[in-house]
């Protein structure tokens, strides 16, 4: 019983991050109809840039995440006024060239701050709470309630404001929005520092509890992918409700048999929609 | 034959020339890493098969561990002569890529790509997980090949004469692959990457075409694994990761996937870069992710342009001159 609560409250956290990692995969996505294979780098980068500003300047925990968030927005920026928009008439493109971000930004941590490095970042929130007599790191919850907190502000960003209705017509008609006078450059331009800034967030608040490496992109960026697969590629809520379903799976397996055990299932999971149901749980049907 | 075929054989057989002549210059060291490179080139054009039909795959370096594990397995716990398990290595790669063309030929574009992955990488996480497949460790100590016929006995764990044997696969090899592209079929592979909708209307099954050509290269991709556990006597899973089919990816990007000669050219060049790395090797991954940007901004055909072997070689049919790279890749739900 307190093995399955703690399971549960795993998964929970687990859920919430890759939420915050897949919504911006997806966004993006449905914008650009680009799949970012760099984005778990840039989640990777969102933990080093916490560890760089919070912990080595001693900026502390908010000064970290911030930064991380900036950082992230800018290399997104950076990708897409350099790299994607230059690509445009090229169909596989920017999906090749991301791959080559993906190595540069690994090598780059690598090179700056060491393979093996045993970077600590310290929570604001120390200690645990008691949840039915289990020890939860406060930070834990801490992660959970931010992810809340964010893909609510986003959901309120793309619903309500003139920019969040420009961006989900860009992603539904490119011509359409462009004969309404959005500008596509800038729109594409703000969707990719969002998409960044998310995942930069989301390394940021992941920092203190997992081992920071350069490589620690890898998996993530794998699970995105399974995720936004399963939920329908370009949608936003597909890909928060499949990113809940497969990580609770994905944990579950992990604690009762093993991670390998685990992979394998839920790369299975993703074939396995791919050949029945190609559109997701949420995606509008397309052809494959 | 046209001059450039002629000039193109001659090339070849230069090329060819200069590869024997190897070992008699080069000390043991370069022998084996020579041998490398004529793997490499067998991997570079096989894969370059399934490019050919519009599509980009993860799983060819699986496949060719398919072939180096199945070659394994037959040394180790059978004691298999090296003709068996060579073409043991080809038809199970073979096999299995017959088996997941069923579910993956469905998909395009980055669909495939992800079918391709996810399919490669649960087979690779089966080699770890499973003591049959040696688990982690995977298989080493696979003896090398031994000829003894009458008065003749030719021992293969030699570097110079692995290298011969390995040579004069590949060199088949490619010659099939090459024969092939020129034939009625490379034509509809063309096709279909170019006018996939067209080549349906004229009655074409581009299904069946595209699973011809993924089968067709994963048995070579076989047979490069096969070589590949002969010359390294050991096989581990870690060596069919994603690393090394993001690598197969870029080196074909760059070498240049249009004609026959841009992978080959490519392969060693870039075989030879990778060598000269060797000092920075914690910077390699980065080096390669720049100079893929790089060719992808300024230079999408790759090296192939470069040298102007593309118009001397390859068919004139085949090169649109607006065609760079995957342009006309029928993408997914573009």
């Amino acid at each position: 019983m307190q093995f399955l609560i703690e399971t549960l409250i795993n998964s929970a956290m687990a859920s919430a991050a890759s939420a915050l990692v897949v919504v911006g995969l997806a966004l993006i996505f449905g914008v650009m109809r680009i799949e970012n294979f760099a984005h778990g780098e840039l989640y990777m980068v969102g933990a080093y840039a916490a560890w760089y500003f919070g912990t080595s300047l001693g900026g502390g925990y908010a000064v970290g995440f911030v930064a991380a968030v900036m950082v992230t927005a800018m290399i997104g920026v950076f990708m897409e006024v350099f790299l994607f928009r230059r690509l445009k008439e090229n169909p596989m493109g920017p999906l090749i060239v991301t791959i080559g971000v993906l190595l540069v930004l690994q090598t780059a941590a690598a090179w700056l701050f060491g393979v093996n490095s045993n970077l600590l970042v310290d929570s604001p929130f120390a200690g645990a709470a008691s949840i039915a007599g289990i020890n939860v790191p406060w930070h834990r919850l801490f992660v959970i309630g931010a992810a809340i907190v964010l893909l609510g502000g986003l959901t309120v960003l793309l619903r309500t404001t003139k920019f969040g209705w420009a961006l989900r017509a860009v992603a539904q008609d490119k011509d359409a929005a462009r004969l309404q006078g959005i500008s596509i450059g800038a729109i594409s331009l703000l969707a990719m520092a969002l998409s960044a800034g998310l995942a930069g967030a989301a390394g940021a608040l992941m920092a203190p509890i997992v081992r920071i490496s350069p490589y620690m992109g890898q998996p993530i960026i794998i699970t995105a992918f399974i995720v936004i697969i399963l939920g329908g590629i370009g949608s936003l809520e597909g890909a928060i409700l499949a990113a809940i379903i497969y990580s609770t799976f994905f944990t579950f397996i992990s604690a009762y048999f093993d991670s390998t055990v685990a992979s394998i299932a839920g790369l299975c999971l993703m074939l396995l929609v791919l050949v029945v149901k190609p559109s997701g749980l949420m995606g509008k049907a397309q052809k494959v | 034959m046209t001059s450039n075929k002629k000039a193109g054989f001659g090339f070849a057989i230069i090329a060819i020339a200069a590869a024997a002549i190897v070992p008699l210059v080069a000390g043991d060291y370069y022998v084996s890493f020579s041998t490398e490179i004529a793997i490499m080139i067998l991997m570079l054009s096989s894969y370059r098969m399934v490019v050919l039909t519009g599509e980009w795959s993860f799983a060819h370096v699986v496949l060719q561990g398919v072939g180096a594990y199945t070659a394994a397995i037959m040394v180790k716990d059978w004691g298999a002569p090296f003709p068996v398990s060579l073409v043991a290595g080809a038809v199970v790669a073979a096999a299995v890529a017959a088996v997941l063309s069923f579910p993956l030929l469905k998909m395009r574009g980055f669909y495939f790509l992800m079918g391709t992955f996810g399919a490669a990488e649960a087979i690779r996480l089966l080699w770890r997980k499973f003591k049959y497949f040696g688990g982690t460790r995977g298989f080493s100590g696979i003896s090398a090949p031994y000829l003894e016929v009458g008065p003749i006995t030719i021992d293969f764990g030699h570097p110079a004469s692995f290298f011969y044997l390995a040579l004069a696969i590949v060199v088949v090899c490619l010659l099939v692959i090459w024969s092939m592209e020129q034939s009625r079929l490379g034509q509809i592979w063309r096709t279909i990457e170019q006018q996939d909708v067209l080549a349906q209307a004229v009655g074409i099954d581009t299904r069946r075409y595209r699973r011809i050509a993924f089968i067709i290269s994963a048995a070579f991709a076989g047979i490069a694994g096969v070589l590949l556990a002969y010359a390294f006597g050991s096989v581990t899973p870690n060596r069919f990761n994603l690393n090394f089919a993001l690598y197969l990816m870029i080196w074909a990007i760059v070498g240049g996937t249009r004609s026959f000669y841009g992978v080959i050219l490519g392969g060693i060049i870039l075989m030879g870069f990778d060598e000269s790395l060797r000092f920075a090797d914690e910077l390699r991954p980065g080096i390669y992710g720049i100079i893929l940007i790089l060719v992808m901004l300024f230079w999408p055909r790759g090296i192939e342009r470069l040298v102007g072997l593309d118009k001397l070689f390859a068919p004139k049919a085949a090169l649109p001159d607006s065609g760079s790279l995957a342009a006309s890749t029928k993408g997914d739900a573009r």
